[in-house]
């Protein structure tokens, strides 16, 4: 096979180059050649790692040639965010404060994808410590919607949903604290997954806030979102948050059945303000459902209001003490000049954070201020109790919650003129990060505009397989299918 | 110090102490590096302990078994789920920015400690006693500084009395009751010099018979049991003086300088840090379960304190004795052994009395300590039972003592070997008797009419005769009765 593979699912590449179809190498140049061509514009790209792709890839073809397994994930590309943490390959989060540090460790995820076969083409862009819904809080570019390159990709994973879907790799890795995953997935196109929290390690994740962090990957169909997540699911010693649970075969669980399956729609949602192409394509997302059997269940999950104050108390206040450690003297930059230790800090600091992380530092340093605790984290801490009680009473009556991902398509570049604004981008995504559920957003249709739109599926915990198999159902019957960004404005 | 008691006429003193305590684990208490004394420095580091983004704590289980040793030695609370918190700070010792430490759910309350004071037991409660990591080191010269992170995520508890400590020669006996628990238990080396103890003192004074609690300072950096006391007497006295002149005493952190036998004022409350304590969210609750409970209980030693009463009860030791044998665990163990291995139980004393005095005397003179004793316990216990059973005299006995130290031979068979057996038997020692006397007829005549100072001089003929093995009591008996008086 000599044709372009960059739209091969991560299931067709492994396969084809299992069976000798195309070599490893012949699939990471392609990739190389097509992210020297279109990144140029999209920028999703902080860092190629075309040296380490060619070895692996060779090393891949070598082990085909000698007969030897190839791992599941056996010469599949695959792009990770830039929080994720990389031996010997640049890793920064989106920061100036990371400028420069190179890690000396593998993130669990990255470890595990190694271990599965897959080839790590590089490292893409995110809003700065993942704090952001656009990718515009990047401190280093900003990455475009292939959809409309006048727009933003979403984010925080900006950079990995714009390169699955621009065909620059053939699945990435996001990382998930109130949407990141699954809004630039919905704005792109792509299918995101937020596993439960536990399910995968966060040992290498550069924390934004601990207890609600989450990775998972970003895929052009929902059978390669069950393949990666089954190669990077699983228990971790270094993570004492991770899960002691058997990692099933997800891609068995794609029977194309969801006859009886109870599917909830939560009048929360619904209520909201949603745009009427939003509402006109979940709608065709419910139908499709309900031709094969599913049932629709009408529910309540009456905390959902105070799932974004909860969250803007919990997430800045985690990250306020998490970003504690970047003051320029082990890793990253140091600010020349200073005059003694405080002043160090203070300018490191000053001039290695964006304006985005020091609005949430200090928001999340007054909220732990002495004497405010139980004001606000622990007053937070009892409204995720609440949200995530919602939830499970939901699920006494249904196997699934299907909801928008988003309120809009994909929006302009400076279109949020608040933070607020921009917050509010998030407020279908929040509760189930509150909640620890897993979480995904499929594809269900193009505005008239050209934009995609996602429908977000929640389950109980760990069962992710419930909503690959739902997400399988609707991606085959209201996914893009071959529509591909044309990638004009 | 009476200028000391003139102060405290009016005055009475009141102190808290917090006492750091490293825990003797192999490895950190959230990450795999080793713990090791005098390493090159940032040696023992890893990216948990270096702070590195993306890295996560994950708890050492052998430092909650040891805390836990601690808290039932102690009779605290234990709290079947306490949690981590952060306490933030920046710091160069601080790779994070925060400390993991436990904060409004510690793992044990309401425990106490027993000091012995003046041959009494006396209870100081303590408030808690909670889990943390040690910061690192940093070292100023000059214009530079240098930070060491060995010691940064060593496991700490942090052990809190009550404020009812009422003298700084209550507090340092506090420290050295404290120093001897942890020895004891196997918890911590302990070792003050190389920092594996420490002490904050929260000292104050209130007018005799007030029951309000005055305005207290934090005395810092106070790392020997004799600084204990320094640092307290002074800043008691310090408080006292102020006082007295009608100043106020401001809260605040005071270091104490040990080679000038001062303190310097640090920080005051206004300046304070907000540590924006919060749960460790990378952290699951600790979680102290029943089996866990279960080994702790079963392995704990008999306690120190308890050794001391039961010493002085069972056995009729002096609260002196009774004192030095627990002041080290393997010393207690010591008696102990012995004192199973010898038949009766009568013997404590005896057996006390040959432990602290002779074998003490001979390790103390060869530079040894009791853990590296060359006589075993039972082997003194077997040489106690010679003399108590008068195959050889208390005299011989210590010769033997001697022999057996050096050598490492068995008491019963040097005795064999040396015959120097006691002769006891009254037959033969009569006839001993009868030559003496009769060999010393005009000396028998002097005593007869009343020189009774010669009565030690036909001792020591029969002990001559003898080679010093007769024995003394039935000797004399005889000699009476030859002698006529």
């Amino acid at each position: 096979m000599s044709g372009p593979t960059e739209w091969l699912s991560v299931t067709e590449t492994a396969q084809k180059i299992a069976s000798g179809e195309v070599t490893a190498a012949r699939v990471v140049e392609n990739y190389l050649a097509r992210i020297a061509n279109v990144d140029r514009e999209l920028n999703a790209y902080l860092t190629v790692t075309s040296d380490e792709a060619r070895k692996a890839a060779t090393e891949i073809d070598r082990k085909r040639a000698a007969n030897q397994p190839l791992g599941p994930l056996g010469g599949v590309p695959i792009a990770l965010k830039d929080n994720l943490v990389t031996k010997g390959t640049a890793t920064t989060a989106g920061s100036k404060i990371l400028d420069g540090w190179v890690p000396p460790f593998d993130g669990a995820v990255v470890e595990k994808l190694r271990a599965a076969g897959a080839i790590i083409l590089g490292k893409v862009n995110c809003d700065e410590f993942a704090m952001g819904s656009s990718t515009e809080r990047s401190a280093f570019k900003k990455t475009k919607n292939p959809w409309d390159t006048s727009r933003v990709p979403g984010g925080s994973s900006g950079g990995s949903s714009a390169a699955v879907a621009a065909g620059l790799c053939a699945a990435s890795l996001g990382t998930d604290t109130g949407g990141s995953i699954r809004q630039p997935a919905a704005f792109c196109g792509v299918v995101g997954m937020k596993p439960t929290y536990g399910r995968v390690s966060r040992w290498g994740v550069v924390a934004f806030a601990s207890s609600l962090d989450q990775v998972g990957p970003l895929t052009r169909t929902v059978r390669d979102s069950a393949l990666v997540l089954e190669a990077i699911a699983g228990l971790d010693p270094r993570d004492s948050t991770s899960l002691d649970a058997p990692v099933p075969r997800y891609v068995d669980s794609l029977t194309g059945n969801v006859k009886g399956l109870k599917v909830g729609i939560p009048h929360e949602y619904f209520d909201a303000t949603i745009d009427d192409e939003i509402r006109a394509a979940i709608e065709k997302a419910k139908a499709a459902l309900v031709e094969r059997g599913a049932i629709l269940v009408d529910i309540s999950l009456p905390n959902t209001a105070h799932a974004l104050p909860a969250y803007y108390i919990v997430a800045p206040a985690e990250a306020s003490s998490n970003l504690a450690r970047y003051d320029g003297i082990r890793f990253g930059k140091a600010a020349s000049g200073a005059k003694n230790l405080l002043d160090l800090y203070m300018k490191s600091r000053g001039s290695g954070f964006g304006p985005e992380v020091k609005r949430r530092i200090m928001l999340g340093t007054y909220a732990l201020r002495s004497g405010y605790y139980d004001a606000y984290y622990k007053k937070a801490q009892q409204i995720r109790t609440l949200i995530k009680r919602d939830f499970d009473k939901a699920f006494h009556h249904v196997d699934v919650v299907l909801t928008p991902t988003t309120p809009t398509a994909a929006f302009r570049f400076n279109s949020k003129a608040t933070p607020l604004d921009m917050y509010l981008a998030d407020i279908f995504t929040l509760s189930c990060n509150l909640a620890g559920l897993p979480g995904m957003s499929v594809p269900c249709g193009l505005t008239v505009d050209g934009l995609p739109v996602g429908v977000q599926l929640m389950g109980k915990p760990l069962d992710e397989a419930t909503l690959l198999r739902t997400a399988d159902v609707i991606e085959a019957a209201v996914g893009l299918g071959n529509r591909r960004p044309g990638g004009r404005s | 110090m009476t200028e000391l008691a003139d102060l405290l006429e009016h005055w009475e003193p009141v102190i808290g102490l917090e006492v750091h305590v490293q825990l003797a684990t192999r490895s950190k208490a959230f990450s795999p590096s080793a713990v090791k004394f005098g390493s090159p420095p940032n040696s023992l580091t890893d990216p948990v302990v270096l702070g590195m983004p993306g890295t996560l704590p994950v708890f050492n289980q052998q430092a909650l078994a040891l805390a836990l040793r601690l808290g039932v030695a102690t009779e605290s609370k234990i709290r079947a789920r306490s949690r981590f918190a952060r306490k933030h700070y920046f710091y160069p010792d601080q790779p994070k920015g925060y400390q993991i430490s436990q904060y409004d759910e510690p793992l044990c309350e309401d425990g106490h400690i027993d000091l012995i004071l003046g041959g009494e037991v006396r209870r100081v409660r303590l408030q808690r006693i909670h889990l943390e990591e040690d910061a690192g080191k940093n070292t100023h010269t000059g214009a530079v500084s240098h930070v060491d992170l060995n010691r940064a995520g060593v496991p700490l508890v942090e052990v809190v009395t009550a404020p009812e400590i009422y003298s700084s020669e209550e507090a340092a006996e506090f420290m050295r009751a404290l120093h001897r628990l942890v020895r004891w238990l196997e918890i911590s080396e302990a070792d003050m010099e190389k920092g594996q103890m420490r002490c904050d003192a929260n000292v104050s004074v209130r007018r005799r018979g007030e029951d309000r609690l005055g305005t207290r300072t934090e005395l810092k950096n106070i790392n020997s049991f004799r600084f204990v006391q320094n640092a307290i007497e002074h800043e008691i006295a310090r408080q006292v003086r102020l006082l007295d002149e009608g100043q106020r005493i401001i809260q605040e952190t005071r270091l104490w300088d040990a080679e000038r036998g001062a303190s310097e004022s640090m920080r005051s409350k206004e300046t304070a840090e907000d540590y924006r304590y919060f749960p460790d969210p990378d952290l699951p609750p600790v979680v102290v379960d029943a089996p866990l409970m279960g080994g702790i209980l079963k392995s704990l030693p008999e306690l120190p304190t308890q050794r001391f009463v039961r010493y002085q009860k069972t056995h009729g030791l002096a609260a002196d004795d009774a004192r030095t044998l627990i002041s080290e665990r393997s010393l207690a163990e010591y008696f102990d052994a012995a004192v199973k291995a010898h038949p009766g139980d009568s013997s404590g004393r005896m057996i006390a009395n040959w432990l602290l005095t002779e074998l003490l005397g001979a390790l103390n003179a060869d530079g040894k300590t009791i853990d590296d004793t060359p006589m075993p316990a039972a082997r003194l216990s077997e040489l106690i039972r010679l003399v108590e059973d008068g195959t050889i005299s208390g005299k011989i006995g210590k010769e033997i003592f001697e022999e057996s130290y050096r050598t490492g031979e068995a008491p019963l068979a040097i005795v064999e070997r040396r015959g120097v057996q006691q002769i006891s038997d009254e037959a033969a020692l009569w006839e001993i008797v009868e030559q003496v006397v009769s060999a010393n007829a005009k000396q028998a005549e002097a005593y007869a009419s009343g020189k009774d100072g010669l009565f030690g001089f036909f001792v020591g003929q029969v002990m001559k005769a003898t080679q010093g093995r007769a024995n003394p009591v039935i000797t004399s008996d005889l000699l009476h009765k030859r002698l006529g008086r």
